[in-house]
């Protein structure tokens, strides 16, 4: 047995809610340089199926928050992403990719058109300063690149979710899948004489289910948390299964999944670049790594059979295992027949939900067809596994 | 007491005696730190092992971990009850949750592991 477990948490940051974690009992870990949760004393599969069934509360106030602000910063910050960030109407949210120059991904985010010319951004914490710098040195002089280091964020995820937030805040429950706004949460007990917490909304999140990403002051992070574990549904949930949950639906994980070695295509966010910037489109290119990532878009939508394995030579897939062994990040792939290297998992664990061992995959385009037998190297066996269609399981966004 | 503990969170208990095979698992601590145990391989029968080689895999959802062999010696029997549902190692990690019997090549190598009182306090600084 070698089950280390880190206590060097002194230089580590700490997020509004860290006392609140320690006092549920909750296993602190390093994380994107801030102690967070990794899993509360019920454990990470009681937690996964309590959000897949429930409501489950998440801190990921590790994560950044920022705003982008002035009459060009829609067209500025389009400059970086092979995203429709200039059509994208108030009060809508966005999946977004900033690019470097070979169209590598240096991190994936959210945006949310605000309206007044102000775009709120949110992204992965571990990238949040070099983001910060990136935005300020190629958009700063386009716009006003602002850092929102004082607000904490939370996520509410699970088809309890909407009920819960509706309780506290009546209305909210008519938010789509990735809209949101501005509202007033009561802290009253609901007889609407209480407290108001300030928070922005959006319905959406990173587990697959229906729920909420909630940003409120660093001030209020306490009370707000304190009262949605106060509803009977909630449950605190830790990074353990938010990693299982985000997994079984099919979503990347940046520095694991994605990162500036892997382009959008070959991660397959086809999905995340809009027509609006594909060739033909009206505002075509003019991201980084345009050439790279337009000419791999078109090769990707060969037909099948005759896809160009030149310019696109491997995609992210998803793969079960045909046997009960979890293969895990790093596992090197074989082709089925004659043991070929194909590719490596860069997620994998055994689905809490799934019911079996589930990952992502980069694997050689001609392995990549849902269907494919393939075969992961688990300690010198191999396991036999299958390319599949992702999500792993369905996933549950209220789309009205 | 006849049960001794490894640093790496494993279990010995020389319960039988004299020449009679060792059972081996993993403590209290080792199934707490990894959660909800959900896959263990488990060594041939037969097989002979040096002490400190990996012996066997314990998976949860979170992590795998190996299996230190406590002990050199022949292995003797597998617990096929555990394979079939690895969470024993969770609900009985001392009890029905255990992984496999060795017969010992060196008594010695017994009487050098951690004690009971020595494991606990060793275990609740790591």
């Amino acid at each position: 047995m070698a089950a280390a477990q880190s206590d060097a948490t002194d230089a580590l940051l700490k997020t509004p809610l860290h006392d609140l974690h320690v006092e549920l009992g909750a296993r602190m870990v390093p994380f994107a340089g801030c102690s967070m949760p990794v899993q509360y004393p019920t454990g990470l599969v009681a937690e996964h199926k309590h959000t897949r069934r429930a409501a489950g509360l998440f801190d990921i106030s590790h994560m950044g928050q920022l705003r982008l602000v002035g009459p060009d910063a829609a067209a500025a910050f389009e400059t970086l992403m092979p995203v429709d960030v200039i059509g994208l109407a108030p009060g809508k949210q966005r999946y977004g990719l900033l690019l470097d120059d070979e169209g590598g991904i240096l991190d994936d985010l959210m945006f949310f058109n605000e309206g007044h010319d102000s775009i709120f951004v949110i992204v992965n914490g571990a990238c949040k300063a070099a983001d910060l710098a990136h935005l300020q040195q190629k958009i700063g002089s386009r716009c006003e690149v602002q850092a929102l280091p004082d607000r904490a964020l939370l996520a509410l995820q699970g088809p309890q979710a909407a009920a819960t937030m509706a309780r506290l805040c009546p209305g909210i429950e008519r938010f789509l899948f990735m809209t949101g706004g501005a509202v007033l949460i009561d802290n009253g007990n609901g007889n609407g004489g209480g407290p108001q917490i300030p928070a922005f909304v959006t319905r959406s999140g990173y587990t697959g289910e229906d729920g909420f990403e909630i940003s409120v002051a660093a001030g209020d992070a306490d009370a707000l948390a304190r009262l949605l574990l106060a509803q009977p549904e909630v449950k605190p949930i830790g990074l353990g299964a938010r990693n299982s949950l985000r997994l079984e639906a099919g979503l990347c994980l940046y520095g694991s999944d994605i990162d500036t070695t892997t382009t959008p295509v070959e991660a397959s966010l086809n999905w995340a670049i809009q027509k609006v910037r594909r060739t033909g489109g009206a505002r075509q290119g003019g991201f980084p790594g345009a050439d790279k990532v337009l000419a791999q878009l078109t090769a990707s939508a060969g037909a099948a059979g005759h896809t160009d394995h030149a310019t696109l030579k491997r995609r992210r897939v998803g793969l079960v295992a045909l046997e009960r062994i979890p293969v895990r990040d790093g596992t090197l792939l074989e082709s089925f027949e004659g043991g070929l290297a194909i590719g490596q998992v860069t997620s994998g664990l055994p689905g809490p939900t799934a019911e079996r061992p589930i990952a992502m995959a980069y694997v050689a385009l001609a392995y990549a067809a849902p269907g494919t037998r393939i075969q992961a190297i688990v300690r010198g066996k191999a396991v036999p596994m299958e390319v599949t269609t992702l999500p792993f399981v369905p996933t549950h966004y209220f789309r009205g | 007491m006849t049960v001794k503990y490894t640093k790496d969170h494993e279990w010995v208990d020389a319960a039988g005696g004299g020449n009679a095979p060792v059972t081996v698992g993993i403590t209290v601590h080792a199934q707490d730190a990894l959660g909800d145990v959900v896959f263990v391989d488990l060594p041939e029968v037969g097989k002979t092992f040096a002490q400190g080689e990996v012996a066997g895999v314990v998976e949860s959802v979170k992590a795998a971990a190996d299996v230190f062999m406590p002990v050199s010696g022949e292995v003797t029997e597998v617990n096929e009850a555990l394979r079939a549902d690895p969470a024993l190692a969770n609900s009985d990690p001392l009890g029905a949750g255990w992984f496999f019997k060795v017969k010992l090549a060196d008594a010695l190598q017994l009487d050098a592991l951690m004690d009971a009182t020595t494991y606990d306090k060793f275990s609740s600084e790591a």
